[in-house]
């Protein structure tokens, strides 16, 4: 009845903050936003679909967009190196826009990405509970890894949890009034999706709600054959559904069925069946395997990650925001990484150059994506005197298979654990934001082991 | 490199230069007024109104020619403001050198002058156009980068990290040695090698005392045609061999690029010493200011300069080879790192110690019999900088 389900990837943060009653909270970097935890996710979807991927479309849920005014889906867009032909538009606001989302890639085939930073008062409920990530999901016909079957939707205002759009703190009415609302929106919501595909039950059940009080209850509510699970993070907003069918993704077997539930301002079921292909196409790096490769952070220096302590900064200016005009001539090395290499003799050049600096010619230069080179530490440094938002900068100068130097900025690694010859590969990025502009590029991170085998 | 160079054309034949460190009770204004009077007092009968035209260089302190037409009142003389990076102060210099042997001129003044203690801030201040956001150097500051060339250099020549930070400590408690007997130094004392060692960190295995000091100062140079010189001078030094090499960066590009040296050193070098007529730069100077911006990249020229052997640098600083008393005495005046680096005065400030030792007035610094030494300036950091080089000597021919 509808496009299949072609690939997944979901993206999750390494850091977890210590100290705090779960322990297991996981946030995202100082450097890391929606968007540049979208365009992760969806990076990894990417290069594991590779050449065969068809993007007509690009769906960006969040509840946390760093832009208004301003669609961030063609940052994300930029940072894929996807065609211009591709709509790219946000679905902001809700945990049900990541719902809108995978509805819109499902009916018109393309990538839904569903990322969020869930920030809490500090102390309160949803910074213990929340959680910040991103998944992607690609919609395409031909065979896919899983088939949609059935879906319903309800629709239903009240007052559960809500926002201000100039806060980044939200609020909740008491939970046990929200629980009530859902449960009856649940169990209307699975019994129309059930009867729709005939069936009594399914293989696995997910249910993900922005109300805690569903989520401690999942089992109660509704159940699976296999498994029953909710959000694999905590509420972790518009991407929470995501995660939850990532995380099923990762484990179900083939020809078996999953029950997706939202319940999120009404509630919105999906019943997918999951095909043979399913164990070729999972994720290279499951949501299992990202939660545990985690590193802590202190529960101060994670409040000045979002804003909400100003810690001190070494005594260096600020920068300044980045130019339109210069990053708009620069867009593809900037979000795309684009280098050149020289026609003439082949040497690659970090960032493009009009003249090769290894056998002079000019204008003999063929553009080379960047995104997802790897490469090793050529030398590095840590610099505790340059301006960041969470000090000391790691610096590395890293030699890319397949030629190519590039000095950058080192995300999400120990300044006490460097070495000549650490593979990296690239991660975007939020540098920085000036004078309300955020600044967007890659920075090298340590190779995760799982992709660091793979590429051996 | 090709160049003619000027060698034995012009001279300079006076020199002023302002004690350096945190001038908080002078601005650059007062700092250029000190510097070109004293320039001038120190040959003979020179007013300001009988310099025909001015190399004036700032980073930061201001802009255009007027910074120095406007505090000195000047009569409507052409000034040419110099900027490039940390080799600013030479650049004006050379520049000005070129306009005398030219014919152009008569007598001309390179002044050079830094205000950078002003900013509130530690380090060095960059001006950049509008940007994308991308570029490393916006971000990584220049102690970082230069602390690059540590690792790089024990790793290629199999130095013991020990070794190399008793070296890198060998060159601050050297230049501070030297600075401590330097009335116009920042810092007029010498640091223990504990002291130095256990300074807080700034960057990769840099602590504050291995890296330069940010001070203001200014100085100036009067630059005569050779065959004039001794009118106003019985000591004038002569001018061998001006360079400058500014990279095309592709260290930063170019895997093959080790960071164990600098490309624009060595050819600027090669082009200043074919300029002088020298052939064995280890034997031919009486003394070397250099670059210290920070201690790494001291012992990293001294290979570049051709005063060592490569991998030789670290073990010739540690046997004392380029202290006071050593065999080839580098930066007896106490360096960048007694001086501290306003940035348009440091190139002057070398020539300064120049002056005063071919005029035998260096005090306790006083190098015996010296004829011919070099300057050298370092603008930008591994991987793509700018480097200018000077010999000049106390005879002609």
């Amino acid at each position: 009845m509808s496009i299949p389900l072609q690939a997944y990837a979901a993206y999750l943060p390494s850091w977890r903050i210590a100290g705090i009653s779960r322990g297991n909270r996981v946030v995202a970097a100082f450097d890391e936003d929606s968007t540049t935890m979208a365009a992760q996710a969806a990076g990894a979807l990417l290069r594991g679909v590779g050449t065969r991927a068809v993007v007509p479309t690009l769906h960006f849920a969040t509840t946390s967009p760093a832009y208004l005014d301003k669609t961030n889906a063609t940052a994300i867009h930029a940072a894929l190196g996807l065609d211009r032909g591709t709509f790219a538009a946000d679905v902001i606001g809700s945990a049900r826009s990541g719902v809108a989302a995978i509805r819109a890639a499902a009916a018109q085939g393309g990538l839904a990405v569903l990322a969020d930073v869930r920030t809490g008062r500090p102390g309160s409920a949803d910074e213990k509970l929340g959680g910040d990530g991103a998944a992607a999901f690609l919609f395409g016909t031909g065979p896919g890894i899983a088939e949609l079957e059935a879906r319903t939707s309800l629709s239903a205002e009240f007052l559960d949890r809500w926002r201000r759009p100039q806060s980044d703190t939200g609020e909740q009415w008491e939970e046990r009034f929200g629980f009530e609302e859902y449960a009856d929106l649940v169990r209307e919501a699975v019994a129309a999706v059930l009867d729709d595909a005939g069936l009594d039950g399914a293989d696995h059940v997910v249910l993900t709600s922005p109300n805690s009080a569903v989520n401690k209850r999942v089992g109660s509510l509704v159940k699976g054959g296999l498994s029953t699970t909710g959000s694999p993070i905590g509420h972790a907003g518009a991407a929470d559904v995501g995660l939850a069918l990532a995380a099923v993704l990762d484990i179900a077997g083939p020809g078996e069925t999953i029950l997706v539930v939202s319940a999120a301002d009404g509630c919105d079921a999906f019943l997918l069946r999951t095909t043979e292909l399913l164990a070729e196409r999972r994720q290279a790096s499951p949501v299992a395997a990202q939660l545990a490769s985690s590193r802590e952070v202190d529960h101060l220096t994670y409040l000045s990650w979002r804003g909400l302590v100003e810690l001190e900064l070494p005594r260096r200016p600020e920068p300044d925001r980045p130019a339109g005009p210069p990053a708009g001539r620069a867009t593809g090395w900037k979000f795309g990484f684009n280098g050149s290499r020289c026609t003439s003799c082949e040497m690659a050049h970090l960032p493009p150059q009009r003249v090769c600096r290894g056998c002079g010619a000019q204008d003999e230069m063929s553009v080379v994506p960047g995104t997802r080179l790897v490469g090793k530490v050529a030398t590095y440094t840590v610099d505790r005197l340059a301006f960041s938002p969470s000090p000391p900068v790691l610096v590395v100068v890293v030699d890319f298979d397949g030629g190519g130097r590039a000095s950058l900025e080192l995300a999400d690694a120990d300044p006490n654990a460097l070495g000549v010859g650490d593979r990296v590969e690239l991660t975007f990025r939020r540098f920085f934001t000036a004078g309300n502009v955020h600044n967007y590029f890659w920075k090298a991170r340590p190779l995760l082991a799982a992709v660091s085998e793979r590429s051996k | 490199m090709a160049s003619n160079g000027i060698r034995d054309q012009v001279a300079i034949v006076g020199m002023g230069c302002t004690r350096f460190g945190e001038r908080w009770d002078q601005s650059s204004d007062d700092l250029l007024l000190d510097a070109v009077g004293e320039c001038l007092d120190s040959a003979v009968g020179v007013r300001k109104d009988d310099i025909d035209a001015y190399w004036l260089g700032t980073l930061n302190s201001g802009q255009s020619g007027l910074t120095l037409s406007r505090p000195l009142a000047l009569d409507y003389k052409p000034v040419t403001r110099v900027e490039n990076y940390c080799a600013t102060g030479s650049e004006a210099f050379r520049n000005a050198c070129y306009a005398v042997a030219s014919g152009a001129y008569d007598r001309v003044m390179a002044v050079g002058v830094e205000k950078l203690k002003d900013s509130g801030f530690s380090g060095l201040l960059r001006t950049d156009p509008p940007s994308d956001g991308t570029a490393p150097e916006l971000s990584i500051t220049a102690p970082a980068a230069f602390s690059l060339l540590d690792p790089a250099y024990c790793n290629k020549y199999g130095v013991d990290e020990r070794a190399m930070r008793e070296a890198m400590t060998h060159v601050a408690w050297k230049n501070h040695r030297n600075g401590a007997l330097n009335p116009k130094a920042q810092f007029q004392a010498e640091v223990s090698r504990e002291k130095i060692e256990a300074s807080p960190t700034v960057a990769g295995r840099l602590g504050v005392f291995d890296c330069s000091g940010v001070s203001d100062g200014a100085a100036a140079a009067l630059i005569v045609r050779a065959e004039d010189a001794l009118n106003y001078t019985d000591h004038p030094i002569y001018v061998k061999g001006l360079s400058l090499a500014a990279g095309p960066m592709r260290g930063g590009m170019d895997p093959a690029y080790d960071f164990t040296t600098f490309p624009e050193v060595q050819r600027s070098a090669r082009d200043a010493y074919a300029q002088a007529g020298i052939e064995d730069p280890l034997k031919a100077f009486s003394f070397a200011e250099v670059h210290d911006c920070f201690t790494p990249t001291e012992i990293v020229l001294m290979e570049d300069l051709g005063f060592t052997p490569r991998g030789q640098s670290w073990k010739d600083m540690l046997a004392g080879d380029f202290d006071l008393d050593g065999r080839l005495p580098i930066n007896p005046d106490g360096g960048l790192k007694s001086f501290g680096h306003p940035v348009g005065a440091s190139g002057l400030r070398m020539l300064y110690e120049a002056w005063l030792q071919f005029q035998g007035r260096a005090g306790q610094r006083q190098l015996a019999d010296p004829r011919l030494a070099l300057t050298h300036n370092l603008g930008g950091r591994p991987g793509g900088c700018v480097s200018f080089v000077s010999v000049v000597g106390n005879e002609l021919g």
